[in-house]
């Protein structure tokens, strides 16, 4: 699965696209796949603050709960009340079902995150294949 | 289909309805005798809480409920019946003796309300079963109180919290390792702590430079599970307690894993300051079908002064009661006493096994372990080598090539006449086959799981689709899991 490179990627699986001051964030096709089928995913109210590398939320899948890691610090603007009733979604698309949008804090902390053929070499390593 | 092993065969057994759709109008299993003593005005006593319309109850006959039950009861699996390989969870048998005990007529007709000098035998039976916990966890005190693993985590983490808050400052964080059970970090936020993940080496231990970078005056206590989840004894164990007491922190132990040292070491020695015991796991008392549970938290003298009120005394005239008058008590969490009839058959245990019995036990188990192991290496990957507890971990790497997964051989275990072992736990695994035998399988079992295991395996080269659709032989083929839980149906309705 190629990972599109008009976004950053975090070592926890979540990709981050800006757009101006605005952030759209989500989980990678790796992580659905590694999750299987996703059963409910938990995201954040709208005006709660993101802190860069801490959880903001939670999917749950059949076989687990996983945390769901901010990529950068900010506030949030939009979430996705789609995937309330329809968590599928996120297998079938995970690059195309955006979770949360913010307005960004500090973007400067977008440099400190992989692009898609780092995030893709580093799948490969934890993944062992 | 034909069988694929000697241990399980085709066996007819009953369809059953559910009780409501047995019901018919005026049927009954009672007869009561006439009313001898004044007639309640129900509705006068309740007023508007009087509830004319009752819902819909099953009326039906005495056997027909025997029956129903009876029917339900053979669709079951239980460690009765077979091996119980469930990791983690410690599904050893329950001795027969231990209900014989908690049968005896003063225990189980006893009363919580019955005053303490009519209630000096079961006092004494919390104080014995206490006592001995204490022994064998090398700590200085405990509560019976908690009602189950969980619970037992939480009434240690408040008294974690009211400790340091006793010392001005109640801090904010709990360190729990990546290998930790999932109720670990669920507790820590209940109780108002924040969670900070703390990563395992390659041998599968907690990695020592990480918890030193990470520990500071925020950290509350270290939440740790020796052996961990992988079965692997934690060797750094006194290094791990040091990092923590050098900067105020409390060492927390889950004692899920009990099972692997009882008689041969003790957490009070190795620097635990706070851990909680499941009775229903190591020490024999009913698992799975509700239990109840029972989970003990025992603590050092540190934390005395916070243990969950009451607490059992021993008067100045000898007799035994119940001490309300604990200032700093994290206060009750539980009504009553906790679930007494487990005290009653953990205490029966112990007892029964004494010190060599309980040590030969602990033996057994880490022995049953280590047999699964070596004869399972091979046809399975390992992915940790550090020598094996009481449960070990294999993935499924190699099956996954065929791209059958750890859940599918689990269902394909069924038809071997075998539960289940966990799936998919721990996390730090992927593709986890968590097995723990305990010490209650002979060898003759274990050789016949085995044989089923490396069945499956030879299966998944030959023929992946029996293994993909297993279970062949249940009375309901696989479920869809996924629809269960994305649309779940959760109560019955009359047509």
């Amino acid at each position: 699965m190629p990972y599109p490179t008009d976004r950053k990627y975090t070592k926890e699986h979540e990709w981050i696209q800006v757009s101006g001051n605005t952030a759209t964030i989500g989980i990678t096709d790796y992580a659905q796949e590694s999750l299987g089928d996703i059963v409910f995913v938990e995201t954040p109210k709208v005006g709660g603050e993101l802190t860069a590398g801490k959880t903001f939320g939670t999917v749950e899948s059949v076989k687990a709960v996983s945390d769901l890691f901010a990529p950068a610090s900010g506030t949030v603007t939009e979430v996705n009340t789609d995937l309330a009733t329809s968590p599928e979604k996120v297998n079938k698309d995970a690059h195309g079902s955006w979770m949360v949008k913010m307005t960004l804090k500090n973007p400067g902390e977008l440099d400190a995150l992989l692009s898609a053929a780092d995030y893709e070499k580093f799948v490969a390593e934890e993944a062992g294949h | 289909m034909k069988h694929p092993t000697p241990k399980a065969t085709r066996h007819v057994n009953q369809n059953e309805g559910l009780i409501f759709e047995k019901s018919s109008p005026g049927k009954a299993a009672w007869k009561l005798p006439p009313l001898d003593v004044p007639e309640v005005d129900t509705a006068k006593l309740l007023g508007e809480a009087e509830r004319k319309d009752l819902g819909h109850m099953p009326e039906v006959s005495e056997i027909e409920i025997i029956r129903h039950f009876t029917r339900l009861s053979t669709w079951n699996y239980a460690i009765d019946l077979g091996m119980y390989p469930l990791g983690s969870c410690t599904m050893k048998y329950n001795p027969r003796v231990n209900e014989a005990v908690a049968r005896v007529e003063g225990i189980a007709n006893g009363h919580p309300y019955q005053p303490e000098k009519i209630s000096q035998g079961a006092l004494r039976i919390i104080k014995t079963l206490s006592e001995c916990l204490i022994e064998i966890t090398g700590m200085d005190a405990i509560t019976l109180q908690p009602a189950a693993g969980a619970h037992g985590e939480m009434t240690g983490l408040l008294m974690v919290r009211a400790y340091h808050e006793s010392k001005g400052n109640a801090r904010k964080k709990i360190l729990i390792p990546d290998s930790a059970h999932g109720t670990n970090p669920a507790t820590a936020a209940m109780v108002g702590y924040a969670v900070e993940n703390l990563k395992s080496d390659s041998r599968g231990m907690v990695d020592i430079a990480s918890l030193q970078a990470q520990m500071n005056e925020d950290v509350a206590a270290l939440m740790l599970t020796n052996p961990n989840t992988l079965g692997v004894f934690e060797q750094d164990i006194h290094k791990i307690a040091d990092i923590l007491h050098a900067k105020g922190g409390l060492l927390y132990m889950d004692g899920a894993n009990m099972n692997a040292l009882v008689g041969k070491v003790r957490p009070g020695d190795f620097g635990v300051d706070v851990m909680h015991l499941n009775l229903h796991k190591t020490f024999s008392t009913p698992h799975g079908g509700g239990g109840p549970g029972s989970g003990p938290v025992a603590i050092k003298k540190a934390l005395e002064p916070f243990l969950p009120k009451p607490v059992v005394v021993t008067k100045p005239d000898g007799t035994l009661g119940f001490e309300y008058n604990r200032p700093h008590s994290v206060g009750r969490v539980r009504a009553f006493y906790g679930n007494f009839g487990m005290f009653v058959r953990a205490l029966a245990y112990i007892q029964a096994n004494g010190p060599d019995g309980l040590r030969q036990t602990t033996e057994d188990a880490v022995l049953n372990a280590n047999y699964i192991r070596k004869g399972l290496e091979g046809t399975y990957d390992l992915p940790y080598s550090t020598p094996t507890m009481h449960e070990v971990v294999f993935s499924d790497k190699v099956q996954a090539k065929k791209g059958v997964r750890t859940m599918d051989i689990a269902k394909r275990l069924i038809d071997y006449g075998f539960h289940p072992y966990t799936t998919a736990f721990p996390l730090i695994v992927p593709g986890a086959l968590m097995i723990e035998p305990t010490e209650s399988e002979s060898k003759e079992e274990m050789d016949l799981f085995i044989d089923a295991m490396k069945s499956i395996a030879q299966e998944v080269e030959e023929d992946a689709q029996t293994v993909l659709d297993a279970p062949h032989s249940t009375r309901v083929s696989r479920l869809d899991e996924t629809a269960a839980a994305r649309k779940p149906v959760l109560r019955w309705k009359l047509a």
